[in-house]
């Protein structure tokens, strides 16, 4: 923007003098006339450019629909072989048996839904009160710092989170953590059963553990950007009534932004259902649905990612290429509703 | 006019030179700012201002853009205190005691000092609670008597007739007019003893205006109201006492109807015949 205009500045100008030089008499026509020829070219330029420009830009929007749809259609077509195989049923079987060739994604799809939505329950609380504390108590030369740190968490890669869940964090949680869940919740009826079973270490809570860390950062920086979006007097006001600082986030801060909210935490859930190494890592891979969550499970990306490399024959393939489909929907599903509801945010902060 | 009734009982307009002094002895003071500096950061923002506001009377605040008027009002209530890097030296007596001194119970202040925005400010609620959430913060009256001090409040902000049916939609719903007195309803509701307005009508349209300056008229028989304004006419309409500002000090202040037909300073003068500002 900025360069065309002053290329146009420049060529009028240059146009002018060169019509001095030539006539004294007509001048201001002459230079007039060139100029306006002058100006002609340039737009002439211009809307080259711009095609050129408008061109280019579309292609690359094109082309990541076009990426879009190929995964689709590749998806669908590698698990038609399974969708045939096994119809609705594989959505709604257990059974996860290479050896006589039968597969159904439950198990899969169960232990994806439980870790993310444990994860969920474990972070949304936390990383709501670091975005609160970010914006609203937080002194102000530590506010940058800690808001760096908390997107460093965003930053490590999923496999160092899971190696350090397999031989830090599980082996501790192992030693002095479930034990001591197994031991309280003993005598609870309904905890009793989320909560038998050996203490392996490695299992969905465990899982759920590592997701919740890794979606934090996630959800605090949403909710951090969309806190400061509440009008500072809004603020004010609720402060000028005599409000202390957790009747002013409770009351108008929590219910102003709670569509954005919504909407980061829809966002850090769309990552953990699709979190796949850190989670294989810890979860210990069984295909099987346990109540407790102190058992190994697995999950659809931890079943892709553990298993495609030795799946022989196709209808193994086919399957796991199947879960992947089921994920992708999940995931679109969740995603779908987080930018709905971020669109309903921005419309009200306009 | 009845602004102008109350000025002509305050304050006998054939005699405005006496009027001063014997008018400020015969009143109490409910605000003394005495020698009150102002900095944001380095910015020396207010310069020793002194000024008394009187028990149950409007005083009005004028002057250009960023003399300090509005932040004035911030000290009152002490709003300059979320802002880190601001501060105010001096003394602000509320019946006596000093709001600037550090540990002061803030909460206690704002209840007692309300104050009411240049735009709207409902609360992201419904229109009962908008009222009902302020009255909350510090008493647990029953249902009904809670349904009594709302009704209390939009029937004192004269907006009880156009919102009664209403009451469970959003406050966000409202006009700009009803919004600005859902506000001070919401102020009123918590029974405050001091009033401040900072541009109160900006934002609101000449029937709205004059609504919001009428009902400030009414409030001042309970409470004692401090009105920032870039309105002359309305700081003459609904004040008893003006202050002018300019670049961070007092230049003058007296009674509204002695400022504003007989001021004493050059720069008021000229400021109030629209010579500059």
């Amino acid at each position: 923007m900025n360069e065309a205009s002053d290329v146009r500045e420049r060529t009028i100008p240059v146009a002018a003098r060169e019509d001095d030089a030539v006539t004294d008499m007509a001048m201001t026509n002459a230079a007039g006339a060139t100029a306006s020829a002058g100006r002609a070219s340039v737009l002439r330029r211009f809307a080259l450019d711009d095609l050129l420009f408008r061109t280019l830009t579309r292609s690359a929007a094109i082309a990541v629909l076009l990426l879009l749809g190929g995964v689709i259609v590749s998806l669908f077509y590698g698990s038609m072989p399974a969708i045939r195989a096994f119809g609705f049923g594989f959505l709604t079987s257990e059974i996860w048996d290479p050896v006589a060739d039968k597969y159904g994604a439950l198990a899969a799809i169960y232990g994806t839904l439980v870790t993310s939505i444990l994860a969920m329950l474990l972070a949304v609380p936390v990383g709501l009160g670091v975005a609160v504390f970010l914006t609203e108590l937080c002194p102000h030369k530590l506010r940058r710092p800690l808001g760096i740190a908390i997107e460093l968490l965003a930053g490590i890669p999923s496999i160092i989170y899971g190696i350090w869940g397999l031989f830090i964090f599980a082996p501790f949680l192992q030693a002095h953590v479930q034990p001591l869940i197994i031991a309280v919740t003993g005598p609870v009826p309904v905890l009793s059963t989320l909560f038998a079973g050996p203490p392996y270490g490695i299992g969905v809570l465990t899982a759920a553990f590592i997701l919740a860390i890794m979606v934090l950062p996630f959800i605090s920086s949403i909710a951090r950007d969309v806190f400061d979006t509440v009008p500072p007097v809004l603020k004010e006001a609720a402060f000028g009534i005599g409000c202390t600082k957790w009747e002013v986030m409770r009351n108008v801060v929590l219910p102003y932004t709670r569509v954005g909210v919504i909407g980061g935490v829809m966002l850090g859930l769309g990552r953990a259902l699709g979190e796949t190494m850190a989670v294989t890592f810890v979860i210990g891979n069984a295909h099987r649905i346990s109540a407790s969550l102190l058992a190994p499970g697995t999950t659809i990306s931890a079943t892709i990612a553990n298993e495609f490399t030795e799946a022989v024959g196709d209808l193994y393939t086919s399957s796991l290429i199947e879960l992947g489909l089921i994920l992708f929907v999940i995931t679109f599903i969740v995603l779908a509703i987080a930018r709905l509801m971020l669109m309903r945010i921005e419309k009200k902060a306009a | 006019m009845t602004a102008m009734s109350a000025q002509a009982s305050g304050v006998p307009a054939n005699s405005v030179t006496a009027a001063p002094p014997v008018d400020a002895a015969r009143r109490s003071v409910k605000i003394d700012v005495r020698n009150v500096d102002f900095y944001y950061g380095q910015h020396r923002a207010l310069k020793n201002i002194s000024l008394p506001l009187h028990t149950n009377e409007v005083t009005a605040f004028i002057g250009p853009s960023g003399c300090g008027k509005s932040t004035l009002l911030r000290i009152l209530n002490r709003m300059y205190d979320l802002y880190p890097g601001q501060r105010a030296t001096g003394e602000v007596l509320l019946d006596g005691e000093n709001t600037l001194r550090p540990g002061l119970d803030l909460n206690l202040l704002r209840s007692k000092v309300g104050m009411v925005f240049q735009k709207p400010t409902p609360f992201p609620m419904s229109i009962y609670e908008n009222i009902a959430f302020g009255i909350r913060l510090y008493e647990k009256p029953s249902k009904s008597e809670l349904d009594g001090r709302v009704e209390q409040a939009l029937r004192g902000a004269a907006l009880w007739e156009e919102v009664k049916d209403k009451l469970s939609q959003s406050g966000l719903g409202l006009s700009g007019g009803q919004q600005q007195r859902l506000c001070i309803a919401r102020t009123v509701a918590i029974q405050p003893e001091v009033i401040l307005f900072d541009e109160p009508c900006s934002a609101l349209d000449p029937i709205s205006t004059a609504k919001v300056e009428e009902l400030i008229d009414e409030l001042s028989e309970k409470y004692t109201i401090a009105i920032v304004t870039h309105n002359m006419q309305q700081a003459a309409r609904v004040s008893q006492y003006t202050a002018f500002m300019y670049l961070g000090e007092l230049i003058e202040y007296g009674p509204t109807n002695h400022l504003f037909t007989a001021p004493e300073k050059k720069q008021t003068q000229d400021y109030i015949t629209g010579r500059f500002g």
